[in-house]
């Protein structure tokens, strides 16, 4: 059920653009937030606010795969088989959770824990092979570790994610935070996974620097004021 | 050679991400001294450092944002491309999760420098930590006076929104990603007008990728000859270097423009024991494959192109001895055949047959005539898509065959895939 709050919310998001339709992405994130996916009275709520017909709204939200027309799971898990992730263990992992689960490409388990799908790269090579749940990273899995990831999942005490915040979210705070309202959790969880530092560990070892600025000072280097 | 970390110089300190982190390593001086230049001299500076386009193409920046007419009292517009989906590359994300300010500081001077009042950075959903820190560093920049009105005493205004897509590759074309912006569903618009005189809402709008913005602050407070002295003749400054695959030691590697796979390799570890590199990509699954032939081949704009492919984003796959072409192929045609937009015919029509024949390739079931119709196909859709992703659609398979006709050969004759994929994967040999 939507309510009073959430198109309050949606108008929020429609004031952050100069044009109104702009808004239309984020607000379907919103929709997913509150219902779990993109429900027939979350598409009526954005084509009124944004004064579109409701098969407008539908045009778009058919478009992108991120919205989902059945609800997704408390957990989302995406095993990446594009081609990289694919030969280094993607499909095994992917083949492995399937039968461990019993729920094929874009199903969710009885209890609604956990839904599955086969997804496309998801820009995390150098940690191949990648499984985002709720699009948090989960790097270099194997079919044991993502076993274990989804059963963890399933008995609701999901481990962390490998670069993202201390503790994993339910599906529809993640989208909150998509929609722009953010959580608060920035702060959390690493930098930089290792394979992000294996180059600067390298340039480091060789004492390699960019050339200097013309004032002497080293690009990036820390600033004398603030090392003392 | 020598890596040049410049981007990735502060991304050892667990804080690199936050605004104490990054102004501890000189961020946001850029920005004042930008503040302190006409916009003109600006973009002459970009022009003359020679930043050339981090996210494929290879256009040089400094010309996109000359493109800009101005005096035209029409707002203007910066978009940032950070709907990295090109198989293969993984540059922009780390980077973004690293370090969302020195991102933010480019994109308050290049506003700046073309009068824009309003930019976007369009980061793709499927990444929510990424997101997380993207809000975090715009908020807080507004709070230390970096964005927001009067940045800086210099009266100059700039509103910055973080706007999350859904799930599209092709909204990293950037009319596509225009089109999605404006809420409507991704799909590449017809040029001419060109972006730089009807992009977003009909108005002059800049586009550019993570990197290239990422990039200009250092170049402001380098100069154009400190930026242009890294580098080749025609491919100027520094880079990321992503590799990835069977190597012992994937990851992320910033040097000059013009490092060859060899010198990457044999620094970082090479391939994985016991295995030879068979063939790999300069820059995500769009740039034709390349074998070991090429491993000496420049990784510039111009040597690149010249052993037949594309430099691309620098997206080194690297594959070894254990990997099936026709199965890597296979895939890579599938994705393009998912992530059609459905707008053109050639595209629409020609990955979804390309998928059907190479599935009857891997699976044995295929002929000599399928490989010409493949390559009859390939031939229909280049150059006659409506957009980029068509073409980049063909380049696996018409390299693919190029190099390894006699492999889709075996398929046939040998009544199925003679690789086993366990042998492919890092846990090969483990208890999986």
């Amino acid at each position: 059920m939507l309510t009073d709050k959430t198109r309050e919310e949606a108008r929020q998001i429609i004031a952050r653009y100069p044009k109104a339709r702009s808004a239309l992405l984020p607000m379907l994130h919103l929709v997913q937030s509150e219902e779990g996916y993109v429900t027939p009275e979350g598409i009526a709520l954005c084509a009124e606010e944004l004064g579109l017909t409701k098969a407008e709204v539908g045009a778009v939200a058919t478009f992108y795969t991120m919205y989902r027309r059945k609800p997704a799971g408390t957990y989302h898990v995406g095993v990446c088989t594009n081609t990289l992730c694919a030969v280094l263990g993607g499909d095994a992992i992917l083949e492995s959770l399937k039968d461990h689960l019993g729920i094929g490409h874009n199903e969710t388990t009885e209890d609604g824990t956990v839904s599955l799908e086969h997804i496309e790269c998801n820009a995390a090579c150098d940690f191949a092979p990648v499984v985002m749940v709720n699009w948090e990273f989960y790097d270099n899995q194997t079919p044991a570790t993502a076993r274990e990831l989804v059963d963890g999942c399933r008995a609701g005490t999901p481990p962390a994610p490998t670069r993202g915040a201390s503790s994993l979210c339910t599906f529809k705070q993640m989208e909150r935070v998509l929609a722009g309202f953010p959580d608060g959790r920035a702060g959390e969880g690493v930098q930089a996974g290792p394979p992000t530092l294996v180059g600067l560990k390298l340039a480091q070892q060789r004492g390699d620097t960019a050339p200097a600025y013309p004032d002497g000072s080293i690009p990036g280097a820390e600033t004398k004021q603030d090392a003392q | 050679m020598t890596f040049t970390p410049v981007l990735s110089a502060g991304w050892g300190d667990a804080d690199s991400f936050t605004l104490d982190g990054y102004t501890r390593r000189g961020g946001y001086t850029a920005l004042t001294k930008a503040l302190s230049m006409d916009p003109d001299a600006l973009i002459s500076l970009v022009k003359d450092s020679g930043l050339r386009g981090r996210g494929g193409a290879g256009f040089p920046t400094g010309m996109k944002w000359g493109f800009i007419p101005q005096g035209d009292g029409k707002p203007h517009y910066l978009v940032v491309n950070a709907d990295e989906s090109e198989p293969g590359t993984c540059k922009d994300i780390p980077l973004m999760l690293a370090n969302p300010h020195v991102l933010v500081e480019g994109v308050a001077i290049a506003s700046f420098a073309i009068r824009a009042s309003h930019a976007f950075i369009y980061v793709r959903g499927e990444v929510t930590h990424v997101v997380r820190r993207l809000q975090q560093a715009v908020a807080d920049a507004y709070a230390a006076g970096h964005l927001g009105s009067n940045i800086g005493g210099s009266g100059y205004d700039l509103e910055v929104i973080v706007h999350v897509g859904a799930g599209a590759y092709i909204c990293g074309e950037e009319t596509a990603l225009l089109d999605s912006l404006e809420g409507y569903r991704g799909q590449p618009r017809l040029r001419p007008p060109f972006p730089a005189t009807h992009g977003l809402y009909g108005a002059p709008t800049v586009i550019n990728n993570v990197e290239s913005i990422a990039s200009v602050p250092s170049i402001v407070l380098g100069g154009a000859e400190w930026f242009s002295s890294m580098g080749t003749e025609k491919s100027k400054g520094f880079t990321l270097y992503s590799l990835s695959g069977h190597v012992k030691n994937p990851g992320q590697f910033e040097g000059p423009l013009g490092l060859t796979l060899r010198q990457l390799l044999d620094l970082s570890g090479g391939m994985r024991e016991g295995h030879t590199l068979k063939f790999w990509t300069p820059g995500g699954s769009s740039t034709p494959i390349l074998t070991a032939e090429h491993l000496d081949v420049p990784l510039d704009y111009e040597g690149v192109s010249a052993a037949g492919s594309m430099l691309g984003t620098k997206a080194l796959q690297c594959f070894d001895d254990t990997t099936c072409v026709v199965r890597a192929v296979l895939r890579w045609t599938e994705f393009y055949a998912h992530e059609s937009c459905g707008k053109c015919t050639p595209c629409r029509e020609g990955t979804y047959w390309m998928v059907q024949i190479l599935q009857r390739l891997e699976a044995g079931e295929g002929t000599e005539e399928d490989l010409a119709t493949l390559l009859d196909t390939c031939d229909n859709i280049f150059g006659r898509a409506f957009c980029a992703l068509g073409d980049g659609a063909t380049s696996p398979i018409v390299s693919g065959i190029q190099y390894f006709r006699d492999e889709f050969v075996a398929h046939m004759t040998g009544k199925g895939c003679p690789f086993d994929p366990v042998a492919s994967t890092v846990f090969a040999g483990a208890s999986a």
